[in-house]
């Protein structure tokens, strides 16, 4: 980091970078604290600041929140927006990451077969509980619609290179196509033989954190650190490739390799959260254009912007689909997209007079 | 600063050749120019050596065979400016000249001062630190190809490939882009390979132009050996007269068939 401060002859960018960061990071604690404060039981807002405060070493305020109501805050909503923070910051810098390795800026994190092996592993399941009363020994829905999910991908990706050209991308594309196109049409078989489970696949598909526990934090959380860790390493290459491959590869980057470690880390990360939070759509393509609107293309800026607003972006939509149809929930791909599609026209439109 | 050799180089694109067996040696600081007509494997023979295309054969630096697998090697030894380069609109001429570094920056580090020092050095050099801060998608067609330049010099390669250089100038950016790559080479001893269509101007820079037809070396020599009618009328199928200037330029003016 130390090399980027003090760099003041590289550019635009460079010189406010420290800011979007420290702006970003004040924005992400801000929502987490809101996110803490709000919802339908519980203590007070504003004692849960003063909560959290005595909770810290060496400090004691009287805050006045009983344990019971410390309960719902710490066992209800924390896990919630602490899930937030991880779905939304791996959705975000895995579509950024795609986006740079197929240099294609509509391209969104299930773009590969993700989404739709996910919630072909996610219909299965529920079919096969249907009827029965619960007798699995764990929870088997994240991991068969994790499973559902890599087993897409690597379809996706043996097809796509054993039949692709050299280099081209244009074929794992189309065969992400294909594969999300048969994962769906089974999909709808499925469902087609058991009508009674639409209800529930259907609210799978759009996204929740509402039964977000600790226990699904801790799942995915090996997986989403990995993942994030190896895509933030790759930044300053993910800039070398924007020339392209024939060039990347002339300026010594090993294209092949490169697209395929991204590809595996950005599947890894997003088949996790998928697998505990459903499809939660918009972010992934929304969260990586709007850095770059703010902050510049260059994805030493993108990528770990993505992380921290991506985050910030979901934790705050998570609040109004908490309380906007209290006590039912909206659910929270409803309200990425509401509220973040004028959001994003409005980004656009500013930055396109601006310039 | 080095010699450049080529064995037996080979490329097919599915099975159909494209180059074939294509030998030469480039002593240090030689300009050699590859002509011919569309197809004649030009393109081919650079992009082979640049490690973009499989070829079979060798292609030595100083007579180290370069290794097939390391691409960072290769980066760090041969320039490559392709024909149409791809340009990210909203990258910045700075960030643009420094990805020409990648080779010497490690996987997953940044670039150190010594990086920087060089890609300010190439700035200055080639008249292009008042844009250092601009958007590529801004610049002019003669600012873009000056910095495609830049970044190849970026990688301090001893040897610079050059894939039609000229093709989207106009005449006095052509003279100024070519102008610049002889300067390069006198003061740095770039030993350059250019693939040019323009065959007054391919003799007028090379010091040695190699004329290609159907994957093969079919003359090679200087622009007074090479550019004849009868040889540009058999390889080009074209009617065109060769002039000779009394400096020694040739120049290739086509004639029109006269409608009778």
């Amino acid at each position: 980091m130390s090399a980027l401060r003090t760099s003041d002859v590289s550019a635009r960018g460079t010189d406010h970078q420290f800011w979007w960061f420290a702006l970003s990071g004040v924005l992400l604690v801000c929502m987490v604290l809101v996110g803490l404060m709000i919802g339908p039981a519980g203590p007070t807002w504003w004692r849960i600041p003063l909560e959290l405060l005595n909770r810290l070493p060496l400090i004691s305020v009287e805050s006045g929140v009983s344990a019971s109501d410390w309960n719902i805050v710490w066992q209800i909503r924390a896990p919630r927006v602490v899930l937030a923070v991880i779905v939304g910051s791996t959705l975000s810098i895995s579509g950024a990451s795609y986006q740079g390795v197929f240099r294609n800026p509509l391209v969104d994190p299930y773009l590969l077969g993700v989404a739709a092996g996910a919630g072909l592993g996610a219909t299965v399941v529920f079919s096969l509980q249907s009827g029965e009363s619960s007798t699995w020994f764990i929870d088997p829905l994240p991991l068969i619609a994790f499973g559902g999910a890599l087993v897409a991908v690597l379809v996706t990706y043996l097809v796509g290179t054993a039949f692709g050209a050299n280099r081209s991308t244009t074929t794992l594309v189309l065969a992400g196509v294909a594969v999300t196109s048969l994962a769906t049409a089974i999909q709808a078989f499925i469902l087609q033989r058991n009508t009674d489970v639409v209800r529930q696949v259907y609210s799978w598909i759009l996204g929740r954190l509402s039964s977000a526990t600790w226990g699904d934090v801790r799942l995915v959380l090996p997986y989403v650190i990995a993942s994030t860790v190896v895509l933030l390493l790759h930044r300053r290459l993910l800039d070398v490739m924007r020339v392209g491959d024939d060039e990347a590869l002339a300026l010594g980057v090993n294209v092949r390799r490169v697209r395929l470690v991204v590809v595996l880390a950005a599947t890894l990360g997003t088949a996790s959260v998928v697998a505990v939070s459903g499809l939660i759509g918009f972010v992934g393509i929304i969260v990586p254009h709007a850095v770059r609107l703010l902050a510049g293309a260059s994805y030493r800026r993108v990528l770990p912007l993505s992380v921290l607003l991506g985050a910030a972006f979901l934790v705050a939509a998570d609040i109004p689909s908490r309380v906007l149809a209290n006590p039912a929930e909206t659910p929270i791909g409803v309200v990425t997209a509401f509220f973040g599609a004028p959001f994003f026209l409005l980004l656009l439109r500013t930055r396109q007079t601006s310039q | 600063m080095s010699t450049l050799g080529f064995c037996n180089l080979g490329v097919s694109y599915d099975g159909v050749p494209a180059v074939v067996d294509f030998n030469d040696i480039l002593y240090s600081g030689e300009w050699l120019c590859l002509i011919g007509p569309n197809g004649a494997g030009k393109s081919s023979v650079l992009r082979a050596a640049a490690g973009l295309v499989s070829y079979s054969g060798s292609v030595a630096i100083d007579q180290n065979e370069i290794p097939a697998t390391s691409a960072r090697w290769r980066a760090r030894h041969i320039a490559y400016v392709p024909q149409s380069p791809v340009i990210p609109t909203d990258m910045i001429v700075h960030d643009y000249v420094l990805l020409g570094r990648n080779p010497y920056i490690k996987h997953f580090a940044s670039e150190s001062q010594n990086d920087r020092d060089v890609v300010e050095r190439v700035l200055h050099r080639l008249d292009l630190t008042s844009f250092t801060k601009r958007p590529l998608g801004t610049l002019s067609g003669g600012e873009v190809q000056r910095l495609v330049i830049a970044r190849a010099l970026a990688q301090e390669a001893p040897v610079l490939f050059l894939d039609e250089p000229t093709s989207a100038l106009d005449i006095g950016h052509q003279q100024q882009a070519l102008e610049l790559v002889d300067g390069l080479r006198r003061e740095q001893g770039l030993t350059v390979v250019s693939a040019m269509h323009d065959l007054t101007l391919a003799g007028m820079y090379a010091d040695r132009l190699v004329l290609m037809h159907q994957g093969r070396r079919v003359a090679e020599g200087t622009a007074q050996h090479v550019l004849r009618s009868e040889t540009l009328a058999e390889f080009y199928g074209v009617t065109a007269r060769v002039h000779h200037e009394p400096d020694g330029t040739v120049v290739v003016i086509p004639q029109r068939t006269p409608l009778l």
